[in-house]
């Protein structure tokens, strides 16, 4: 049976337990519920639950784990003579699962029997011109060995769908039966419907904290794969990134990128952080409702153009302007539209509302009665807000500049557009630069080896943005936290 | 006969519809303390709030009549609230120290009026006020401390040094003593009377104790309303309106 049918049958029974539930707790009590421990309904969510979740945790589990597992045991049933490498065996595997799927397609259109399979033999039948006729093209002769295995994927698929079919039915029957008998008036069903939901919400909770960490874990192994094949002190500390050379000649020192990516960063947020700190106080403390009311939501329109159209932007209209005044026609600065400059100015641009509304927000939080204590001692707006207001909510906005400072150093589509991908080490605001982020994307972009060091050195670059960030954030957040606590 | 610093004619408040202060004339006079009494939500505070201007801060409030200090009007467009501000000084009913250490609170008025010559005329501004607001002995060791990690009550002393700091003209004070124990209470009314030899006094109290204590004036407001204004030790003996004196017996409020 179907994974799909068997969904369907639990959840048939599920129901099914909800209404029987419901009605044998009421039947205990001869229909008076107010002799019952919890109203009627949770015996049923009772019957229901037990019916349905273990069932279902477990056809989950078995979905996914019985491919992996099957494929593991015919993969090491393969002799080591018909492959040299992990690469060339995923190869054989590949056609094992396709023929495979060609026999099954054969089974489902009739055109021989499941005995007629299992007894098949390569030597004797032409099998690739009769799956040709099913649907299924293959490249190559099939192989006997490469048949037998296909053999055995479908005999082990089959029992396994088998065993499947037969263990889900038995836990939820099982779960059906052992609820449904426990459905008596003193069963206090509501306290184990209500530990049955504690128990989803952790399992949410716990999913989304085991993906990062996967994640995670994921860059550190790549990482340490990385470090492997390439010495540690030559990535950190060298200051030339060339990876083109193959073997041991290449240069992947990450200094390069790493200021490249703190220098536009910087410009990032000498324009954001002025621009955004300055709009948020207007909007907080001089505008009136109705300029308010149409500001801020057209500032926060920034927030929502796509990083790819800032991109645009720097390619087409900042750079070719830049070049304008500081290229060769103007003080001869600049060689190119793309340079720090021009990613940096655009990135600053669309950091601006992440800066304002943050702030606007942080503002708007110092509570009025501080302000009235300034303005009751004579002083000025610009007063209040300058010896008041800001140093009251400078925490906050530390953390705001903090957080965009994170959302710029992790910026790629406008530096790949804006800056350029040469990797130098350079004061020069108008050269062409690029970031760790941008050369992530160029490593694993191309036809490259997913195992040589050119593309793990992504792993290694990635896990240096991530810390970077983290530490951002986390500063972060710190300071915005310590800064709450001051008004509660 | 003392000299009329404060003259309020017909002055009408409007915070959006609601009429919270209706048709009130007062006269207040120099080198006098005048107690603002009344049931809560009768409009004190917002009558205060006129007096120096604070009320423009709140978008929806709106004040109409005729408001003089030393007569003129101080609602006029050619006069700088900012300044009208300086000379009428606030003590707010919550206590609201800016986070800035003690020293710098106190501080804050005569800087950004420059009062202080130099940093020593600064130090002994602070000091006096300090010693005025009667906190002086509780934070005289931690001045570079923040001020909002005080207590409430002291919290509400620092506010009032930091108003007087500023020296105004006339001070208005709003239930100054409301989180203040006895003793700390004594000295405000204290400090308040001493305030009377240069200043004229507002104050808006719940006690009316000690209203009968600091005050020389008194006037009961009422849903809005002015609805007795006089001596204080007449108010208090012989309320010619039956609200005031059940009010001041207890009976309403
Ligand atoms: N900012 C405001 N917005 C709208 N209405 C307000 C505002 N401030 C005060 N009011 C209203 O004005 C009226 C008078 O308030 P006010 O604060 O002056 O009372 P109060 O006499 O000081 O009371 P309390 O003794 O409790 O401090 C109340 O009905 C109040 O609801
Ligand atoms: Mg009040």
């Amino acid at each position: 049976m179907s994974a799909f049918w068997l969904l369907v049958i639990i959840l048939a029974l599920a129901v099914l337990g909800f209404v029987l539930g419901r009605a044998r707790a009421l039947a205990s009590v001869g229909g008076d519920r107010r002799k019952l421990h919890s109203l009627p309904s949770f015996y049923g969510y009772n019957v229901a639950m037990l019916a349905l979740v273990p069932a279902l945790l477990v056809l989950c589990l078995w979905v996914i784990l019985q491919p992996i597992v099957i494929h593991a045991s015919v993969a090491g049933a393969i002799p080591e003579t018909h492959y040299e490498s992990s690469g060339q065996l995923n190869l054989v595997m590949s056609d094992v699962a396709r023929v495979a799927e060609g026999l099954d397609e054969m089974v489902r259109q009739n055109v021989m029997t499941r005995e007629g399979i299992a007894a098949l033999d390569a030597d004797s039948t032409d099998l690739r011109a009769q799956l040709a006729q099913v649907g299924v093209a293959l490249g190559g002769e099939v192989s006997p060995t490469i048949l037998s295995a296909a053999q055995a994927l479908r005999a082990r698929s089959e029992t396994g769908t088998l065993a499947l079919t037969v263990v889900v039915l038995i836990i939820a029957a099982g779960g059906f039966l052992f609820a449904l008998r426990s459905s008596t008036g003193d069963f206090r069903a509501r306290n184990r419907v209500e530990s049955g939901v504690k128990l989803l919400l952790i399992g949410a909770a716990s999913l989304a904290i085991l993906t990062t960490i996967g994640i995670v874990l994921s860059l550190v192994f790549n990482t340490i794969n990385f470090f492997g094949m390439f010495p540690m002190t030559d990535f950190l500390f060298g200051t030339v990134w060339s990876p083109e050379g193959r073997g041991g000649s290449e240069h992947l020192g990450i200094l390069p990128l790493l200021w490249g990516t703190l220098y536009i960063s910087l410009v990032a947020l000498l324009v954001a952080v002025p621009i955004g700190l300055f709009a948020a106080i207007y909007l907080a403390e001089y505008a009136g409702k109705t300029t308010r009311a149409v500001a801020k939501p057209l500032l926060e329109v920034l927030a929502g153009i796509p990083t790819i159209v800032y991109g645009l932007f720097a390619l087409t209209v900042v750079g070719p302007m830049l070049v304008g005044v500081f290229g060769a026609d103007g003080l001869g600065w600049m060689q190119g539209a793309r340079s720090v400059m021009t990613a940096g100015l655009v990135m600053g641009i669309m950091l601006i509302p992440f800066v304002s509304s943050l702030s606007d927000d942080i503002i708007n939080a110092v509570p009025q009665t501080m302000r009235d204590g300034s303005y009751g001692l004579g002083a000025t707006q610009s007063e209040t807000v300058r010896q008041v207001v800001l140093p009251a909510a400078l925490p906050g906005i530390v953390g705001a500049v903090l957080l965009a400072a994170s959302r710029a150093i992790g910026e790629t589509m406008i530096v790949v557009m804006g800056a350029g991908a040469a990797a130098r080490l350079d004061l020069n605001p108008f050269a062409a630069m690029t970031t760790v982020t941008a050369k992530i994307v160029s490593q694993l972009t191309g036809d490259s080896d997913f195992a040589s060091p050119e593309a793990l050195v992504a792993f290694a670059l990635g896990m240096t943005l991530f810390i970077l960030t983290l530490g951002l954030n986390v500063l972060a957040l710190y300071i915005v936290r310590k800064y709450r606590e001051q008004y509660e | 006969m003392q000299d009329i610093k404060i003259t309020a004619k017909n002055v009408q408040v409007h915070y959006g519809d609601t009429h919270a202060i209706k048709d009130v004339s007062v006269d207040i006079q120099d080198n006098t303390v005048t107690a603002f009494i009344g049931p809560s939500g009768c409009g004190k505070s917002t009558f205060l709030r006129c007096l120096n201007r604070m009320n423009d801060t709140i978008d929806i409030c709106r004040v109409d009549g005729d408001i003089r200090l030393d007569g003129e009007d101080i609602y006029d467009k050619r006069v700088d609230p900012v300044q009208l501000r300086a000379k009428v000084g606030m003590v707010f009913q919550k206590p609201n120290p800016f986070p800035k250490s003690i020293y710098d609170n106190i501080a804050y008025g005569p800087r950004i009026h420059g009062l202080a010559r130099n940093k020593a005329d600064l130090d002994e501004i602070v000091e006096k006020s300090l010693r005025r607001g009667a906190i002086w002995d509780e934070v005289k060791d931690r001045l570079h401390a923040p001020g909002t990690g005080l207590s409430g009550g002291q919290q509400q002393r620092l506010c009032i040094a930091r108003a007087i700091a500023t020296e105004p003209e006339v001070l208005l004070m709003d239930e100054p003593c409301s989180a203040l124990d006895p003793i700390a209470t004594a000295q405000v009314e204290e400090l308040i009377d001493e305030l009377r030899q240069n200043f004229s006094v507002v104050i808006v109290t719940h006690s009316m104790q000690q209203a009968a204590r600091v005050s020389q004036k008194t006037a009961f407001f009422h849903l809005g309303n002015l609805v007795e204004y006089g001596e204080t030790d007449r108010i208090f003996t012989n309320p010619t309106d039956p609200r005031t004196e059940s009010y001041i017996t207890g009976r309403i409020g």
